[in-house]
């Protein structure tokens, strides 16, 4: 039977309702009194050097309160970056400066220049097309290689080139991996193009900046991941705010996926202008404005090498990888290609010597961070399409030649030669269920029946390999992180036994509201309805790490039931007063407790009054209330699984690709809530297909983005995917955390993309085009045919 | 969106009157015009409405065909004309999404001519004539490239009046993203020959391909047109597609339509 509620149960997810319903309340809800609204001019050339700009017939127009530029800013600091890399060589990577506004010059189509603030929206645009600007046009730096090339015109003039930095990962086996690559059997090399993406969430990026004259007290609304962080970032490294006078308030969020993590200038703005006028002032992002100003995402040149020895063995694996950091450093860009990248390079296999150099780029372009997967779908990218690649040119069964060099069950814990250690997987059994589920066996004759309607069927497969909830702290200080990566939870129990949580974590789709509450009525054995879970606002809860990386179950949950635990054991002691026993001999279950043995018991409310009502009460041992704090700070990653499995049908005429079925059969550990899970999943692939076949950034020549709305920029369709298959009953639990959960979160978008491109490589080698050995995404029809056409 | 005034007539010579005021734009189902108003690009002093004129409005069978009211929105299309015309029907309804079917119409369409939509080439294929509260205007004279037509400052369309095929068909292939015809091919046969237009395609947006009618026209099957081939040189290419791709396009979705057509 299935379950109905606590850990395991398809609980219905209660934010469901009000999102439905319409009585969602996101940052674009919230009207403050008298408020005035901002309308940022932005930079319609990729690279300028910015000689004036007036703002004197602007300031002139009907309703506006102020017209703010660069110089405006110049006693607070610029958007920091959350992550110092340091180089192959030892050095930190190269960080520019980085404006609140554009100062002295233009370095993106959408770098903000100046900003209005008016009454109504309206007059603020009125005003803004009357802000006059003289930009002198320097030559965009776009191509990554060519950026690099000691003639390229610098984004940056206050840096020695466009280089951020030179990264080798493990840079002590760089010799034994060439060396390793020499005496190798064979040598399979791939060259691609992991394709840039725009996040695109649901709702775009919103800003509501208030202050209160009186207090001193500044609040800042936004559409953020990560609320704590935003206060911290702005708080003390742009404006100079104590914690203690700014509140971070970030409501529901519809969709982030990476993009609403960092800390943008417009927040800083809104917080700055709200002070500066006296007013609140509120800033919406328009959609076409999104497509310039929210971080993008992936953007990776990749040249990628795998060693061989006569049986088939890996032996080595060496990467050269290009990394787009476009104009500015976005808070935690450094780490994408890096941390988040080459320590994923060992994938699901025993490869025993590997070395991955990354070298990060400036360019006049939107800058870069994390999107869904974050360096890590492109790590699985590369290996996944390598390794078909190389069981193409041996003659090889793909899934034969993964199996033979997996890491076995029996390896766990494994240490790859990239740092992490794996704590616990299974992937033989998660590709024995792919091809279980996808009915890999029957593929041939739903072949022939393709090929008989004209049509070239192929079947790809991937199996990945994900680091989530990055951690510990300790260690990710040590690689450069500006920040912590613990995550924190207070379980607040009331009086008649209801209970509220407050967790760092910061929900936008996930659901926690839902899964967060099971995990606690499993605890304690109440009903979930009597949980309520409180996030998003800096003053209730407190300083956590918010939502990204597949990190809130793993960290946040992990937090909650430390707390929870603190929670049942003062609930215990209590118990054990009022029923004059021995806290030792106190059970808990189903929301009861009672003395071992005995028929004595006391329910959870009467506890929960005596705490707050403490007549009978040990109070000269113990404080009265029942309301705990915990912090979790990992020990490890979490490290989930799958294998991928994707059909497609290729139209040879048209070159246009149908994905028929996809399967996914992931290990994610134990699950708390699998609907939500499925529903994770499924979300990813989707992104995983949009970007193996229809999305893509597109900037021309100019640095002029050609993809910039809906109408260029193609997002997965419904009639664009198949009906998911997704299972996730392979469960090897997490080694390190309470619940043994792994993070969902992302791995449909990082395992999805190379089945995709496998299988289109698959139909066009089984049509005897074995010259075709790899198509850079997204797979339109029109790449397609010209790679049949070539 | 700037300020503007709205009107809308109840007939058509109030309209052509209220469209010579200074600054005034025709809307009708308004899936091109408001999107640019949103953006600023087009700020028009007065917006004249025509979907409140009874008489460009709805489908009917007349004495020369399908007349089709220039107002009337194409889900109307898609749901009306299918018994007379399944092959104008079919196109109506894959035009954009339900929202946009049930604004966007006819007549809006043939007046801003985008180079890949659909209509255009169910006009041109069918050899229709666009009425206008002036003249009739002959499809062959009326798309004259990309966003131009024949029409005259101030003129409206009232009516598009489609001959019947004996057989026809509209293939078309999504652009992915807009879902616009990347290129889309309307290919009607009738006694006096066969007539092929295709969308999508070229920088002189829809036209109609000579020597395709010819061989069609000959023989109506798929096979007809195996040695034609059209040159990329003109078409339109950009990064859903080069001008060599859409080339090869137009003769797939030609031998496509030929096979659908019913």
């Amino acid at each position: 039977m299935p379950k109905d509620g606590g850990i395991g149960a398809s609980t219905k997810r209660r934010e469901d309702v009000r999102f439905l319903t319409g009585k969602g309340r996101y940052t674009d809800d919230i009207n403050i009194r008298g408020q005035a609204y901002a309308w940022f001019v932005r930079s319609e050339v990729a690279h300028g050097t910015l000689n004036k700009v007036d703002v004197s017939a602007a300031e002139a127009m009907p309703g506006v309160l102020k017209v703010f530029t660069a110089a405006d800013f110049a006693g607070v600091g610029g958007i920091p970056c959350g992550w110092q890399v340091t180089d192959r060589f030892g050095k930190p990577m190269q960080e520019p400066k980085h404006p609140v506004l554009a100062d002295g010059k233009v370095r993106h189509v959408g770098d903000p220049i100046a900003v209005v603030v008016a009454e109504t929206l309206d007059q603020a645009r009125d005003a803004a097309e009357a802000v006059e600007i003289d930009i002198t046009e320097l030559t965009p730096v776009l191509d990554m290689k060519a950026a690099l090339q000691p003639d390229s015109p610098k984004v940056h003039e206050e840096l020695t080139s466009n280089l951020c930095y030179d990264w080798g990962f493990v840079e002590e086996n760089k010799a034994a991996v060439d060396e390793a690559f020499a005496k190798a059997a064979h040598v399979t090399t791939l060259e691609l193009i992991n394709n840039r993406l725009v996040a695109n969430p649901m709702e775009p990026r919103v800003a509501v900046g208030d202050y209160e004259s009186h207090s001193g007290n500044s609040t800042l609304y936004t559409t953020s991941q990560n609320p704590h962080v935003i206060r911290l970032l702005m708080g003390a490294f742009v404006l100079g705010i104590p914690e203690s006078k700014l509140r971070v308030v970030a409501p529901d969020v519809g969709g982030g996926f990476g993009s609403k993590i960092y800390h943008y200038a417009e927040e800083a703005f809104v917080t700055f202008a709200a002070k500066t006028l006296g007013v609140p002032v509120k800033w919406t992002s328009t959609r076409s404005e999104a497509f310039i100003s929210d971080a993008q995402g992936r953007d990776h040149v990749t040249k990628i090498q795998l060693a061989l020895d006569g049986d088939n063995n890996f032996t080595a694996l060496r990467t050269e990888t290009y990394a787009n950091m476009g104009a500015y450093l976005s808070t935690f860009a450094p780490s994408i290609p890096t941390w988040l990248h080459g320590t994923l390079m060992a994938g699901n296999y025993r490869t025993p010597l590997i070395y991955v150099n990354v070298k990060a780029v400036f360019t006049n372009t939107v800058p870069v961070d994390a999107y869904r997967g974050a360096g890590r779908p492109e790590a699985t990218f590369q290996l996944e399409r390598l390794v078909d690649k190389a069981a193409r040119e041996l003659g090889v069964d793909p899934v034969a030649l993964r199996r033979q060099n997996f890491i076995t069950p029996d390896q766990f814990p494994y240490q790859t030669p990239v740092a992490v250690v794996y704590d616990t997987g299974n992937y033989h059994a998660t590709m024995d269920k792919l091809l279980e589920i996808s009915d890999h066996a029957g593929f041939e004759a739903r072949a022939a029946e393709s090929k008989a309607r004209g049509k070239l069927r192929g079947f790809g497969i991937a199996h990945y390999i994900e680091a989530c909830g990055i951690a510990p702290s300790n260690l990710v200080g040590q690689l450069g992180a500006r920040a912590g990566l613990y995550e924190s939870a207070t379980v607040r129990v009331n009086a008649t036994g209801s209970i509220s949580v407050f967790t760092g974590s910061h929900s936008h789709g996930q659901g926690h509201e839902t899964s967060f509450a099971q995990v606690v009525a499993e605890m304690i054995g109440v009903d979930a309805s009597q949980i309520e879970i409180v996030h998003g606002d800096t003053s209730n809860t407190p300083m956590g790490m918010g939502t990204y990386g597949s990190r809130s179950l793993a960290v946040g949950g992990s937090a909650i039931v430390k707390a929870t635990n603190k929670i049942i054991n003062k609930a215990k002691k209590i118990a054990a007063h009022l029923l004059e026993a021995s806290e030792a001999d106190i059970e808990l279950k189903d929301g009861k407790f009672s003395v071992a043995g005995t028929d004595k018991s006391v329910d959870w409310t009467g506890v929960t009054l005596a705490a707050y009502v403490p007549h009978n009460y040990p109070l000269e041992s113990m404080e009265p209330g029942l309301e705990e704090t915990a912090f979790y700070d990992p020990s490890n990653f979490t490290y989930p699984s799958g294998a991928y499995g994707c059909e497609v049908e290729v139209d040879p005429e048209t070159g246009k690709v149908q994905i028929l079925a996809f399967s996914a059969a992931d290990d994610f550990g134990n699950i708390v809530n699998p609907m939500i899970v499925e529903g994770q999943v499924q979300g990813g692939l989707a992104q995983g297909i949009g970007q193996a076949l229809l999305e893509n950034c597109v900037y021309d020549e100019n640095g002029q983005l050609l993809s910039g709305s809906f109408m260029d920029y193609a997002m997965p369709r419904a009639d664009d995917l198949p009906m998911f298959k997704v299972d996730h009953s392979c469960c090897t639990p997490c080694t390190h955390n309470p619940l043994g959960v792994k993070g969902c979160g992302e791995a449909g978008a990082i395992g999805s993309p190379p089945a995709v491109v496998n299988a289109v490589i698959d139909a066009l080698h089984r049509a005897g085009r074995t010259d075709i050995t790899h198509i850079d995404m997204p797979l339109t029809p029109s790449r397609v045919w010209a790679a049949m056409n070539a | 969106m700037r300020d503007f005034q709205f009107v809308k007539p109840s007939s058509i010579a109030d309209a052509v009157k209220a469209l010579s005021s200074e600054g005034a734009v025709a809307l009708s189902g308004g899936q091109t015009l408001i999107p640019t108003m949103k953006q600023r690009l087009n700020t028009p002093d007065v917006l004249v409405s025509l979907t409140g004129i009874a008489e460009m409005t709805g489908v009917c069978r007349g004495d020369s065909g399908l007349h089709i009211g220039a107002a009337t929105p194409h889900a109307t299309v898609a749901a009306e004309a299918g018994a007379h015309y399944p092959a104008l029907a079919c196109l109506a309804a894959g035009i954009g999404d339900p929202a946009v079917r049930s604004r966007g119409t006819i007549g809006g369409s043939l007046a801003n001519n985008d180079p890949s939509a659909c209509y255009p080439s169910a006009v041109l294929g069918s050899g229709a004539v666009i009425v206008t509260n002036a003249r009739q205007i002959a499809a062959d004279d009326y798309f004259l490239g990309m966003f131009s037509t024949a029409l005259e400052e101030g003129e409206i369309i009232t009516e598009v009046r489609f001959p019947i095929p004996e057989k026809a068909a509209y293939v078309k292939f999504d652009q992915p993203a807009s879902r616009f015809a990347l290129t889309g091919v309307f290919v009607a046969k009738f006694a006096s020959g066969v007539r092929v237009a295709i969308t999508g395609a070229s920088n002189d947006g829809v036209f109609r391909w000579a020597e395709a009618e010819a061989a069609l026209s000959a023989s109506f099957t798929p096979d007809a047109i195996e040695g034609l081939s059209l040159s990329g040189d003109d078409m339109i290419s950009d990064l859903h597609g080069t001008g060599a791709y859409r080339a090869h396009l137009c003769k797939v979705l030609t031998k496509r339509a030929v096979l659908a057509a019913c």
